[in-house]
Parts: structure tokens; sequence; C-alpha cells
């Protein structure tokens, strides 16, 4: 299979808690993971604030060590040993503007970082013409290099973080929640940019997010998580028009559409309660205790990602 | 005309920072009718929380009110006395905030903080405001009331908390409440539970609600009639299906043409250009002329004048007196 350029395969990450008198139990932030990204391919990733979705992408690049699991990038296990050449084919965007850029350093030297810590430049001369290039990839001017990052909008900031992270050339790049810190008008300049960078250079992205909508334009599959685990992967157009579980089902139904007649027609599936603490995770299916489906078996075992036909992939014993 | 629930006239309101006069308000019109839901939509900076917290004079030290009227029920509030503005906040109109974690305070239990804002403005005292606060808690669908009375505003979720919030702000059943982007800090699912009890509480006891918010989701979920605000100014008012279908200022077309949405999924966004305005730093025309594809001579010095497009249906955009300036000429 050569359309493969990330395999993840069993991914656990867990983290220690202390609970008191020198006891901790393990918080099981993603729990058996598996999943696959193409060639230039973007794979959408949902689900609600704690569920995972963010470790899961660092634990993927490394910037955890993660409990279990395998990351597999373009046919090689990514190891401990091998992340410094590995950090050259796969890349970060973070979600905070305002703090994942150094204020003490230039716009130069923040794009030009990842350039000198891989050696990709011989002298300062290429450095500064690859630091333009790579501006000018995201919409950004040649003046504004000698500018620190408080001298920019959110927007614009967004930029020399994508710039930073397309400095080394990679094939692959986690985009943790890119666009939700911007505000709505300039959302649209910074998803475009996302995707006329992937035509062109071919890059694939795990798009992290929340806003489901944001989600569906920019992925061509989607993975819904919650509580650490996937429940769902297919197709996004699939996903949206035939979501089979329950959890994507109400997740879906409860996202306000932006078109009145629309959004008012269509019956709202509320869930009850909130999102059980992943420190006391329910036995069985982590979505039991809010499903409206649940039965006994659901309480008892786990079920697990089956294809239930054109790569639709599902975890739920009842649907 | 029969007599408006509230009514802002020309409202002006400023900050006085160092750096200069913020104009954040400039010249907003608005009226709220009984069991209206009203939504102001724009983005950061456009001056729609400033309005809603002018309505209830809790602007910061620097910001004052500089001109124009607040009528509530045909009172003047400005002509208010301090005593008067507290009763009023509360007791006719209430506010609820994004951050349901900051706008309680951690260090009382939530049946204390809940209390308060029944003893403050009713005449219930001891046992039988204990019991106002159950109703209350239940009101917002809370289960156990008795064992949230105790509790702490750390031991309960987000979504919990901003439940207990509205209950706080429907303490006294009030006619406006004012929902400051309550839902931007939660969850979809949470969210999609808040404004469905929104939704249902206005209907049960008939109040009006202002949603400020930047989510044009919520707002076609929700609201009656829309005011589209950028700026410090209004630029489009009109009914849901007005704004949504038929928008006639450049910035609400070109906010509707920028988010993803069902009938545009497959196709390429049309992004709005440009950078958010810088306040201390006002265009002299149209406050959006900057980023607009379609600005002519004219907007850059002229302030546009709203037009009425159908009923309704208002827009300040100089586009439309260019068009109806063409149409006329076709004849």
């Amino acid at each position: 299979m050569n359309d493969t350029l990330l395999e993840v395969r069993n991914l656990k990450q867990y983290f220690p808690v202390k609970t008191g008198f020198g006891k901790t139990i393990p918080l099981k932030a993603v729990d058996d993971i598996s999943l696959t990204v193409g060639r230039g391919e973007t794979l959408g990733l949902v689900g609600e604030s704690g569920c995972g979705k963010t470790t899961a992408g660092r634990s993927i690049l490394r910037l955890y060590e993660p409990t279990a699991g395998e990351v597999i990038f373009d046919g090689e296990p990514v190891t401990a040993k091998n992340i410094t050449h590995m950090r050259k084919l796969m890349q970060m965007v973070f979600q905070d503007p305002y703090s994942s850029l150094d204020p003490r350093m230039t716009v130069e030297d923040i794009i030009g970082e990842p350039l000198d810590v891989h050696h990709l430049c011989a002298n300062r001369k290429e450095r500064r013409e690859r630091v333009l290039e790579l501006m000018s990839f995201v919409g950004l001017n040649a003046e504004h290099a000698r500018r620190y990052a408080h001298e920019f909008s959110g927007g614009q900031r967004q930029r020399i973080g994508i710039a930073r992270a397309l400095a080394v050339n990679p094939k692959f790049i986690v985009c943790d929640e890119p666009v939700s810190a911007l505000d709505v008008s300039i959302q649209a300049q910074v998803i475009n940019m996302f995707e006329e960078l992937q035509e062109k250079l071919g890059v694939a992205y795990l798009f992290i997010a929340h806003d489901l909508l944001v989600v569906h334009h920019i992925s061509r599959r989607i993975a819904v998580m919650y509580l650490g685990k996937i429940v769902e992967i297919a197709d996004a157009d699939e996903l949206n028009e035939h979501p089979q579980h329950p959890y994507t089902e109400s997740l879906l139904s409860a996202v306000p559409i932006p078109d009145p007649d629309v959004t008012r027609a269509r019956k709202r599936i509320i869930l009850e309660g909130d999102v059980p603490s992943p420190l006391h995770r329910p036995s069985g299916c982590p979505f039991r205790t809010r499903c409206r489906y649940a039965t006994e078996q659901c309480a008892q075992e786990c079920p697990t990602l089956t294809d239930r036909g054109g790569g639709h992939q599902v975890a739920c014993w009842v649907k | 005309m029969s007599e408006k629930l509230l009514s802002v006239q020309d409202l002006h309101t400023s900050f006085f920072t160092d750096a200069g006069e913020v104009q954040a308000v400039n010249g907003v019109s608005f009226a709220l009718d009984h069991g209206e839901i009203l939504g102001i939509v724009g983005e950061s900076g456009s001056g729609k929380s400033v309005t809603a917290y002018s309505i209830m004079q809790i602007l910061a030290e620097t910001g004052r009110v500089v001109g124009g009227k607040i009528l509530y029920k045909g009172q003047d509030l400005s002509t208010w006395s301090e005593s008067q503005m507290q009763s009023f906040r509360g007791k006719n109109c209430s506010i609820i905030f994004q951050d349901p974690m900051t706008s309680l305070n951690p260090v009382f239990t939530i049946g204390n903080q809940l209390k308060e804002a029944v003893v403050l403005h009713t005449e219930r005292r001891g046992a039988e405001a204990d019991r106002r606060v159950k109703e209350l808690i239940e009101l917002v669908g809370i289960n156990e009331a008795e064992k949230r009375m105790k509790q702490y505003p750390f031991e309960l979720s987000g979504g919990m908390r901003q439940r207990i919030m509205i209950a706080m702000a429907l303490a006294c059943e009030p006619d406006i409440l004012i929902a400051d982007e309550p839902t931007t800090a939660l969850d979809v699912t949470i969210q999609a539970q808040i404004l469905e009890l929104i939704q249902s509480l206005q209907k049960k006891m008939g109040m009006a609600v202002i949603l400020v918010t930047h989510d044009l989701g919520v707002i076609a979920d929700m609201c009656d009639n829309i005011v589209v605000m950028y700026g410090g100014r209004i630029c489009e008012r009109g009914t849901a299906r007005e704004i949504f279908y038929n928008p006639r200022h450049e910035y609400t077309k070109g906010l509707l043409r920028s988010i993803p949405n069902v009938s545009n999924m497959k196709k390429k966004l049309v992004p709005i250009s440009g950078t958010p305005i810088n306040m201390l730093n006002l265009p002299k025309g149209c406050a959006f002329c900057p980023r607009c594809s379609a600005a002519m001579k004219i907007c850059l010095t002229e302030v546009p004048q709203e037009l009425t497009i159908n009923g309704a249906h208002k827009a300040a955009c100089w586009m439309n007196v260019k068009d109806a300036y063409e149409e006329v000429r076709a004849k």
C-alpha cells in the first residue's frame, strides 16, 4: 500500500495522576486509537474538549512519549531514536498564535529556526532567501521579516506559525485547532491558505478542530473522538449525511447551521449531561452513559471499530 | 406606534485610553419588543458587547456613554440614579456572560450566590428565599438542587455553571435577558443544551432576549431579528431570513460567503480580505471600506446612512444607493 503516508496502530497515551496517599492512577487521554492518513490527504479529527484529540496529535509527533502503540511514517516506524530525522517530515501548527511564537524573536528567526536546527541552509543568504520564499507562500510581505510577533494580528501570526511548520518541507502537518482563535472573517483566509498549500506542496494534514463545519469543509475523511477513543471514521460527506454512531449523530445535529430555514427545520438530538471525567470512565463503551440506545452489552464490553463498507468504520454495538 | 420595551437611540460609547479616545459604539439605534429574540452579530471589536454593557451601565471605568438615549418602557435610563439602576439591573434586565467560570465567585456556594440575587431584589428572606433558589435551580434543568446549593463553582462543569448563571439572571423574572456570547466557551453538545434552555425559558416566561454573538449559526438558529455590527456601527438589520437570504451590505455578504455552510461545502470559501479594524484609527467614511471589494470613491469619505430595503430590513451601504440610482436612470 503506497498511498498510506502515516499509519497509527493502537496508540495509547496515559498520564499518571496522583490521587493522594502515594497512589497514582492512569488518565487514559488516548486509548487505543488506530488511523491512517494518505499522501496529500486531509483527515479531520473532531470531538469535544477533553476527548483527547490534541493529545493524539501530539503523541503522533512524539511531543509526548506514547505509552503504547506504533506510529509508522512512510513505511518507517517513528521511534525516540529517529525522531530528529522524522521531525523534518512531520510538523505541527498550534492553536494559539499568541503563545506559540517567541516574543523576543523576529519573524525571520522564527521561520528560520527549523532550518538552523536541521542544517538545511549553507549560509545566511540562502537562509534568508528560503525564509522570504516561505513568507510569500503564506501571504506575508518581505518587509515583515524584521518585525516581532506582537506587531501582527492573530491571522498573520497564524501564517507565521504555518510558514515555520513548512520550513523543513514536511510531508505531514498536524494542525491543532489552527483557526479557532481567529475572527470569523479571518478564518476563511487561513482555511483557503491551508487548501492552497496542499494543492501546491502535496502536504497531508491531520486537521484537529471542534468546529464541524470547518472540518467538513477542509477534510476528505473525518474521525470522531469521544473520551480517548475513535468512535467513527468515514468519508466527510458520508459522515455528514449518514452518521452511524449515536454520538456522531447528536454531535452533527447540535451544530448550529448558518441558514435559518435549514437549521430550524431539522431535529436536534440533545444529549443529556456532560462528558464523564476521563479518570472515571464508564465501563464498556465510553459513550453509553449519554447514549439513547445503550444496552446491557454496552456496559460490559467496549465495541471496536469495524468497517461497515466503503471505509466507513464505526465502533458501536447497537447501530 | 406602541411603546417599545427597550429603545436605544443614537448610542455613542467611548473609552478614554492613554492612546486616545476609542469610539467603541458610534451611533447605534435599535428597539426591542416584548418577547422578541434579537441577535447582535459582529466580530471582536465591533462594539456588540459594549452596546450590551451600555444598556446595563456596567462599562469599565474608562468607558462612558457620550451620546444618545436608552429608553426602558419610555423612560430615559441616563436620568436614573445609581440606586434606581441597581434595581433595574437584575429586576428588569439581566445579563449572562461568556465565561461562566470567572463570573461566579469561587469562594461562595452556588446556593449562597443565588440567594444573594433573590434577597437583593425581592421581599423573600430566609427559608422562603431558599425555596426560591431551589425552584430556580430546578427551572434551569439541574437535578439534585439541594446538593447543588451546597457546592462551589469549581465542582460544576462549564455547562452547569452557565445554567447557574441563567438561574441567577432569572431570579426576578426580568423583562429583558442579555446573553453576551453565552455559549462561546462551551462544547457543541453543551451549547445545544444551553440554547435549548434559553429558548424554552423565553417561551415560558415571555421575556425579551438580546443575544450577542459572533456565531452566525447560533444567530440563525435562535433569533427573530438580527442586527449586524461592524466598527461600532450597525451595517444591516432585518429578520433572520432577510439577513441570510437577501443580505444587502457588503460586510454581511462577505461574512456569509466566508463561512463554511451546507451549500458551499465543495466550493472554495471567499474570504474577506484585510485585517480586522483598528478602533483607534477609524476610517473617515464607511468603517468596512478598507476591506470592501466593491468600495467606491464615496465610501472613503462619507459615512453611509441606513436605507430601507424592505420593511424592517435596512442596510447602511452606498452600493444600495448606487443600485437605486441606476434603476431610476434605466427607467
